[in-house]
């Protein structure tokens, strides 16, 4: 039961990643567009998001739940030694969440709406920023469980390089994913050949902090080119992620949206199950090297099994009526 | 680890404790509100496809609006809390987690589901066949039901830890099936469950009498105030029972908090009802307080003469605050008593007097009411919580052995209050425009300013 579990852990992680992402990812999208545009690609949007951005986020808690029941050590080792940046995500959420919701539902649209959208596009970055960094500092060796002083403790885990590059590459996959994605759903031309542009300015960005992480890496001695060169199922990964990258570099504005879609779907996935493949089983890399690792750190047993039913049933409902949901909306568009 | 357990001083238990209470303070009222409020928008979503009546169309479009809001809310707030338990209390949650794991991991489910089932609601005006549209607002209410009656759960094993066996410091021999059904879990649910009803209900209530006390729309109002206070006024009326059923259950099982609502300091015989009064922890009195002689003993044991034990059958340093829960005990029954009696003059209204409904005197008595019910739920959490104190876990675990080693929390309990108090001004005020939008909604020549801004491309 425990590999179930796992799994599940892994696929919600997967599913943030790609969906909350690319939430995130139209915030960030947001940013980059000029004001005289900005108006349409909000609609674009809310158009796209509005009905899905909560199920969206359930991915989080989900896998905050398997890791608290599941893997409490893990859960107790990341909440105190990466305090300070969990607490710069959340505030992000919040901010996230509540502006995106207010700017729509707020009944007078005067200047309000400036601060919400401040609100949106600035937590829309923090956010991904932070979630890239926590996973970027789990990973990076700095965890001292042993520590004794604050700096040591609280500080090193996350504020080195590697972590905020990890950081950044998360934004710039987020953009990535949203800029794909809303081409899709943008209706005038006009739109749809801006967000075109933009998906291959965030793919250059994906590469640019993709390179900035190994780089990171070798900085601080984290021998991440070393590993990865001799582990073939993970360099192949990383290349076909990247060729089909290139791929979508050539897309056009009436390109078939479902591959590019998929394409952008299966880059990020692919980038996220080289790194997975790559750590496994380790979860938490601490500085004395007696790492975490889905194994030695699961509550085995009942609690696991009763986890794993848990997770099971539950999936029997979400996941069809989820389906339903994206596929409802997603058919109401064609329509119109 | 040790070295830096040593730095933590009491202010950095304080203000974990601070901003645990103002988290869940927080989240506790649009939780309910994201609970209850699904089934008003269902009744009256219902009444529409039964009568074609337009104008409970409008009100349970006006209500989901109202709902989107603290829906959201609630939402990251409720995220907030999964991770505040971890960076607050990493070693409660540490050995908590694989125990008392299974209602959060049904939660998950539930919260899930009724993320779906709300965005299907909200965007299926004229998508969906009406029933399926119509049934989907349900089922965003019952598993918001579920969702609460689950974390609640999760709060009875803190109170009633069970599903373990705690042998030598170590937790062994896990259930969590067990740790799901303990003791608390159904009076505490039954408890909560009946109260979003009651505080929502009148909330509501009193919002929509005082807008019929302005005179506008007064068919759309009084509608609204009808389902509202029916819901609020039953659960009302159904609170006392559930209420005795907690005591004479917390009396057995946790006698200290029971002692401490009471200010109840020495065992006795024939235990007497203190209401009101301002408890001296150090002269063992309490000052200032109507006493009903034997009626402690008959409202906890069923008998006017069993013993109720005392404070003084603890040690002094496992005594939970007692003014705190006392008092905070005497304000969640005094506004529930309050209710009670407006609940009564509801019905009777219903019943003989429909034209009470219309008058001034009336819809202010609701007015008035609007808050009370919030009032007497944060006043209930802080009975709970306070009154379980110095413990996390009952008997097992104290609050001061879990907390975070980080020091500083109080920066981050300002931070939270922060945003929590712009959270508020902001909901209040997107909430206050909404009201006011209502006759603009209500005029057909008027087109929805939401359909002007978000149709155009």
């Amino acid at each position: 039961m425990l590999y179930v579990v796992i799994v599940f852990l892994c696929l919600s992680l997967l599913l943030y990643v790609l969906l909350g992402g690319a939430d995130f990812g139209a915030g960030i999208v947001e940013i980059v567009t000029p004001s005289k545009m900005r108006e349409r690609i909000r609609a674009t949007t809310y158009e796209t998001i509005g009905p899905i951005w909560e199920a969206n986020h359930m991915w989080l808690i989900i896998a905050i739940v398997i890791l608290f029941v599941g893997f409490p050590a893990v859960y107790t080792l990341l909440s105190i030694h990466l305090h300070i940046p969990l607490v710069l995500m959340l505030v992000g959420i919040i901010g996230r969440g509540t502006a995106f919701v207010f700017r729509h539902y707020d009944a007078v649209k005067d200047d309000m709406q400036k601060v919400y959208n401040l609100i949106f596009t600035y937590s829309s970055f923090v956010t991904p920023l932070f979630l890239g960094l926590i996973f970027g500092a789990a990973v990076s060796g700095n965890i001292d469980p042993e520590a004794t002083d604050f700096y040591t403790a609280f500080i090193q885990p996350w504020f080195n390089f590697f972590s905020f590059s990890v950081g950044l590459f998360t934004v710039a996959i987020c953009g990535f994913l949203a800029a794909v994605f809303l081409i899709g759903e943008a209706t005038a031309a006009e739109v749809k050949r801006f967000l075109v542009k933009k998906s291959r300015l965030f793919s250059l960005m994906t590469i640019v902090a993709g390179g900035l992480v190994f780089i990171a890496a070798e900085y601080e001695g984290i021998n991440l080119i070393q590993m990865i060169i001799h582990e073939p199922i993970t360099l192949g990964i990383l290349i076909l992620a990247t060729l089909a990258m290139v791929a979508l570099w050539f897309q056009q504005v009436n390109g078939n949206t479902v591959i590019s879609r998929l394409l952008s779907g299966f880059v990020v996935s692919a980038i996220l199950l080289a790194f997975g493949y790559h750590y496994f089983p380790d979860i938490i890399i601490t500085k004395s090297g007696e790492n975490l690792s889905v194994f030695n750190s699961a509550a085995v047993g009942k609690p696991i099994d009763s986890l794993a039913w848990a997770l099971l049933i539950g999936s029997v409902f979400i996941l069809p009526s989820l389906y339903y949901l994206l596929y409802s909306f997603q058919k109401d568009k064609v329509v119109r | 680890m040790a070295e830096i357990n040593l730095l933590i001083s009491m202010d950095d238990l304080f203000a974990a404790r601070s901003q645990m209470a103002l988290s869940l303070g927080f989240h506790i009222i649009f939780a309910c509100i994201g609970m209850v409020m699904p089934f008003f928008m269902a009744t009256s979503h219902y009444k529409y496809l039964r009568t074609k009546d337009p104008l409970y169309k409008d009100l349970t479009k006006a209500w989901s609006k109202g709902v989107a809001i603290f829906f959201v809310t609630g939402a990251v707030s409720g995220t907030m809390l999964s991770f505040e338990l971890g960076l607050l209390w990493p070693k409660f949650m540490l050995h908590a987690g694989p125990i008392f794991g299974m209602p959060f991991s049904l939660e998950g489910t539930a919260f899930f589901i009724e993320a779906i089932a709300l965005g299907f609601f909200l965007y299926g005006w004229g998508r969906f066949h009406p029933w399926f549209h119509w049934f989907t607002g349900v089922v965003v209410g019952i598993s918001g039901l579920a969702s609460g009656i689950l974390v609640v759960a999760a709060n009875g094993w803190m109170n009633s830890p069970s599903g373990f066996d705690y042998v030598n410091g170590e937790y062994l021999n896990i259930d969590p099936i067990a740790a799901l059904f303990n003791d608390a879990w159904f009076t505490q649910a039954l408890h909560m469950s009946l109260a979003a009803f009651v505080a929502t209900g009148f909330a509501v209530a009193g919002i929509h009498a005082f807008l019929l006390l302005k005179g506008k729309n007064k068919e759309f109002h009084r509608k609204a105030f009808l389902i509202a206070a029916i819901f609020g006024a039953v659960a009302a009326v159904l609170q006392p029972i559930s209420g005795d059923i907690s005591a004479k259950d917390i009396a057995v099982r946790q006698p200290a908090k029971l002692a401490a609502m009471e200010s109840h300091f020495k065992t006795s015989k024939s235990a007497p009802l203190i209401i009101g009064g301002i408890p001296d922890e150090d002269a063992q009195e309490v000052n200032y307080a109507i006493e009903i002689p034997g009626a402690l003993s008959f409202l906890a044991h069923g008998d006017f003469d069993a013993e109720v034990i005392g404070l003084d059958q603890f040690p002094k340093e496992n005594h939970p605050p007692v003014l705190v829960t006392h008092i905070a005990f005497q304000i969640m029954v005094g506004m529930g008593m309050l209710l009670v009696g407006l609940s009564l003059l509801f019905f009777y209204s219903m019943w003989k007097k429909r034209t009470w409904q219309e008058a001034r005197w009336f819809l202010w008595l609701f007015v008035v009411a609007t808050p009370l019910g919030f009032i007497a739920i944060e006043a209930g959490w802080t009975v709970t919580e306070v009154g379980r104190q110095p413990w996390i876990i009952y008997e097992i675990l104290k609050t001061k052995d879990a907390v975070t080693p980080i020091p500083g929390i109080k920066y981050s309990f300002y931070l939270f209050t922060a945003i929590y108090v712009s959270l508020a001004a902001i909901v209040s005020f997107l909430l206050y425009r909404q009201i006011k939008a209502v006759p603009r909604m209500l005029d057909p020549s008027n087109e929805s300013i939401e359909t002007k801004t978000f149709r155009e491309s």
